[in-house]
């Protein structure tokens, strides 16, 4: 018996502060100014996408002791920006990541709830922790946080938050005018939830919002983070976008799922993908190698260098080969604020990789990196591209992609114009929206609300422990 | 040759369905929208229908209670609330004039948010972003984050606040200024997107917060967003001072309110701005003074006891308060919020009655002339502290 046609799920993630994003295009346009994030929502929303994702960084990069000034610098405040484009769209969901490590639970549970209701259920939150005194330099909190103490705050402050989400049932308002009666329970909103990392009671302010809680999307992608995702996640925002890489992923987490109690569509796989589109697959191809060369700048691929390398190599010559001296091995001092270098587990293995392939396929530093960190998802006409994709989805490679287009603000527009009528046209994309809501979009069901106290989160940290 | 009289400023006070405790039981209430973006649209739609310069938006961190001091446990009144810089920014994109001001706690919350959160505010609204900060001395608010303690001795905490408050605020301007406005140069020949000598560490340190910045979010539209604090005493005069563009304070006749103002202008910078500096109201407004009384008499009959307000009460016709108005106005105030009794019934009363009835007397635009909030508060576009530094 064959498999159900799976449907495919898209999102759109707004460009990023990174060398993905081609600033210098001519097309190239304000990565700030809110037409710019008009342009994008409503672009995604005629093609039908599940949601807008934005990332967040709260410390501006530093590399060599200095503002990294190559790529786009500057971001927008992820919920004012979510709360405006929910003005302007009136299906595409909203997903921001918000930093679980410099916020507490209670002003963003509230933030949450209220873009849920501003939106009409159409809020998600892409759960993030962050591990240096670096970003902690412009918080309260300030500090670091070891990376087993990040992860259980971040666990705790997710059951912290549901807590919170779940601490109105949802029917409290009556406002009976003719009996007075504003609130059926005068204890709505009422909370307590403490140990190691949080002691906070009383009442929540924000009645339970049109979803029930926002969607809630995890990107780690440590066993430690599979397993979080497994207990506790919606969705995942991978990094897996490839057949064989997408499939062992998926194998992996949704199979954790059925110890947490869960079935396989109760979490949606979406790697990220970049993409681009030609006429024909050759002429595809021919810009994807001038969007790698315009990403990777002589002066960027040196910068990519030293992160891995850690320390400096400004003398270096992109167009030479790699560097005869080895990468200096121990904590990386020399890029601060960009999660990639923790990649990097062993620099020295990873250079000879680079070295190895460089001789072999006789390339340059830049052109080196460029093999290494440019390559699209997806190059081909728009046929070959939506083939791809479905093939990738119905091969539980994953539920759907992420795009990541490289031009703000219109790089989502040929994908919309071109791909999504094809995967329309063979019904594994919708042909407009079906439902009101985000959970309604990914085929998720309304939350059940957890025992007042003893949120269902609760497994996460038996399960991890 | 009578001199036209200078126009005053007009604003509105949002909070939930009116500013009195049983508005959400009049007819024309709408408790069962407050958590739907399109009563909050709705309600600054008119607000800009009626050329007003801005509306604020009221906000805490816990339940609302009738007391002010704990939270209570009644049924009766409305409770629950959005976040109000996210009502601002739902609504930023569905008006074209009005100022917006959101309420935000400095107590509890973390000043490098905010300062991006009403950055992007200014964006999403073109220049018309402000904030209004507000201390919590609530040990209901402290619980729910758990990480500070209200003390026994409230004198001591409350001046601990303020003083932080002042903090609060010096770094959210820093962090507004930490770019350049040309710092974004998208230099395609030497590569780099920013001139980063234009982006600035704020390098602040303070008692309760220590901020490395810059921010992450460039310089807002206005340069500086408008901030704005109301207070009824000495300290909270000091923090609109030294630190606001606009203060809302409670006189409660003509001489009261020259004497606050003249007490703000004390204790500003000599090359500072003058403070703006609005007068409070709670207004019952119909078209007779008998039913705007009788109005009032039923809402408090349905309360219990008379409707008592840290701001002067005004009950009458939109006539009268106009001649009010212009009594303060001459005495100091450069304008009003007023605080609506009940919603729609006393925003409209303003929008129809009150604002033509200026008009007529010379003494409110007839049209929006400026494009940001602070050219509406007739205040430049400041330079930047960080340039040529």
């Amino acid at each position: 018996m064959s498999k159900p046609i799976k449907q495919i799920h898209l999102a759109a993630h707004f460009p990023g502060v990174n060398n993905t994003t081609v600033w210098s295009d001519p097309a190239s346009g304000s990565h700030i100014d809110f037409s710019s994030f008009v342009h994008f929502a409503e672009t995604a929303e005629r093609g039908k996408f599940d949601f807008m994702f934005l990332a967040e960084g709260l410390r501006l990069r530093e590399q060599g002791g200095e503002i990294y000034d190559l790529d786009v610098v500057g971001r927008p405040d992820t919920f004012t920006i979510l709360a405006a484009l929910a003005a302007v769209t009136d299906r595409l969901g909203l997903t921001g990541t918000i930093n679980s490590t410099f916020n507490e639970p209670y002003e963003v549970a509230r933030q949450f709830a209220s873009l849920d209701h501003l939106s009409d259920g159409r809020a998600a939150w892409n759960v993030v922790t962050s591990w240096d005194a670096f970003t902690g330099e412009n918080f309260r909190r300030g500090g670091f946080l070891a990376e087993d103490q990040r992860y259980r705050r971040a666990e705790h402050f997710l059951e912290a938050a549901h807590t919170l989400f779940d601490s109105w049932r949802g029917d409290e308002i009556v406002a009976d005018k003719d009996s007075g009666v504003f609130l059926s329970d005068s204890a709505a909103g009422a909370f307590s939830y403490s140990n190691e990392d949080f002691d906070i009671s009383g009442r929540f302010n924000v009645p339970r919002s049109p979803q029930g809680r926002p969607v809630i999307f995890q990107a780690g992608d440590s066993d430690h983070g599979r397993e979080f995702a497994a207990s506790a996640a919606d969705a995942i925002f991978s990094r897996h976008g490839t057949l064989t890489e997408g499939q062992a992923f998926y194998a992996d987490v949704k199979g954790r799922l059925a110890a947490h109690g869960r079935r396989p569509e109760q979490l949606l796989i979406l790697p990220a993908a970049t993409f681009v589109l030609g006429d024909t697959d050759a002429e595809a191809a021919d810009i994807a190698h001038d969007v790698r060369l315009a990403q990777v700048s002589p002066a960027t691929a040196i910068k990519f260098l030293e992160q891995l390398w850690n320390r400096d190599l400004s003398d270096h010559d992109a167009n030479g080969p790699l560097p005869s001296v080895d990468p200096i091995v121990g904590e990386n001092t020399i890029s601060r604020g960009r999660a990639s270098v923790r990649m990097h587990r062993d620099p020295i293995a990873v250079a000879n990789e680079w070295r190895a392939k460089a001789e072999a396929e006789n390339l340059t530093t830049r052109e080196l990196i460029v093999e290494v960190t440019g390559r699209q998802n997806f190059i081909g006409s728009p046929s070959t591209v939506a083939e791809t994709i479905n093939h990738l989805v119905q091969s539980d490679a994953s539920d759907g992609f992420i795009l990541v287009p490289h031009v703000t603000p219109g790089g989502l527009d040929g994908f919309v114009d071109q791909v999504v009528p094809l995967l329309q046209e063979r019904g594994v994309f919708r042909a407009d929206y079906e439902g009101t809501t985000l959970r309604d979009h990914l085929g998720l069901a309304q939350p059940a609300r957890a025992v007042a106290g003893a949120s269902e989160a609760t497994g996460v940290i038996a399960a991890t422990r | 040759m009578a001199t036209a009289p200078e126009r005053l400023h007009l604003a509105v006070a949002l909070e939930g369905t009116g500013w009195h405790p049983t508005s959400w039981r009049e007819p024309d209430a709408r408790p069962t929208d407050l958590l739907t973006p399109r009563y909050w649209t709705d309600l600054v739609t008119e607000a800009e229908r009626g050329l007003l310069d801005f509306v604020t938006i009221e906000d805490g961190l816990t339940l609302q209670s009738d007391n002010g001091v704990r939270v209570d446990e009644r049924t009766d009144r409305v409770r629950g609330r959005l976040d109000a810089v996210l009502i601002a920014a739902r609504v930023a994109p569905r008006t074209k004039h009005i100022g917006l001001i959101p309420t935000a706690i400095t107590t509890h919350t973390e000043p490098f948010h905010l300062s991006k959160a009403i950055a992007t505010l200014d964006y999403v609204s073109s220049g018309r972003a402000g904030i209004r900060v507000q201390v919590s001395r609530s040990r209901d608010a402290a619980a729910h984050f758990g990480r500070r303690t209200v003390p026994d001795a409230p004198k001591d905490f409350v001046a601990e606040l303020f003083t932080e408050a002042a903090d609060y605020v010096e770094v959210i301007r820093r962090l507004w200024d930490s770019w350049e406005d040309d710092a974004e140069i998208r230099d395609v020949a030497t590569g780099r997107f920013i001139d980063r000598t234009k982006l600035h560490y704020i390098d602040f340190e303070g008692a309760q917060f220590s901020v490395k910045g810059p921010s992450i979010t460039p310089r807002p539209p206005q340069g500086q967003p408008i901030v704005t604090a109301l207070g009824h005493v000495d300290v909270a005069y000091r923090l609109i001072a030294t630190s606001a563009d606009v203060g809302f304070v409670t006189p409660h006749n003509a001489a009261e309110t020259t004497a606050i103002v003249d007490e703000i202008a004390s204790h500003r910078a000599g090359d500072a701005a003058p403070v703006r500096v609005f007068a409070d109201l709670v207004v019952f407004l119909d078209d007779t003074v008998a039913a705007a009384t009788a109005r009032r008499e039923r809402l408090d009959g349905t309360l219990g006891h008379e409707y008592v307000s840290d701001a002067e009460v005004f009950v009458g016709t939109p006539r009268g308060l106009a001649d009010l108005l212009q009594e303060w106005h001459a005495a100091g105030a450069a304008g009003f919020r007023l605080r609506p009794a009940t919603l729609p019934h006393d925003l409209l009363q303003i929008t129809d009655g009150l604002v033509p009835e200026l008009q007529g007397r010379g003494a409110f635009h007839d049209a929006y002339h400026a494009s940001t909030l602070r050219g509406a508060l007739d205040l430049p576009r400041p330079a930047n502290r960080y340039s040529n530094a």
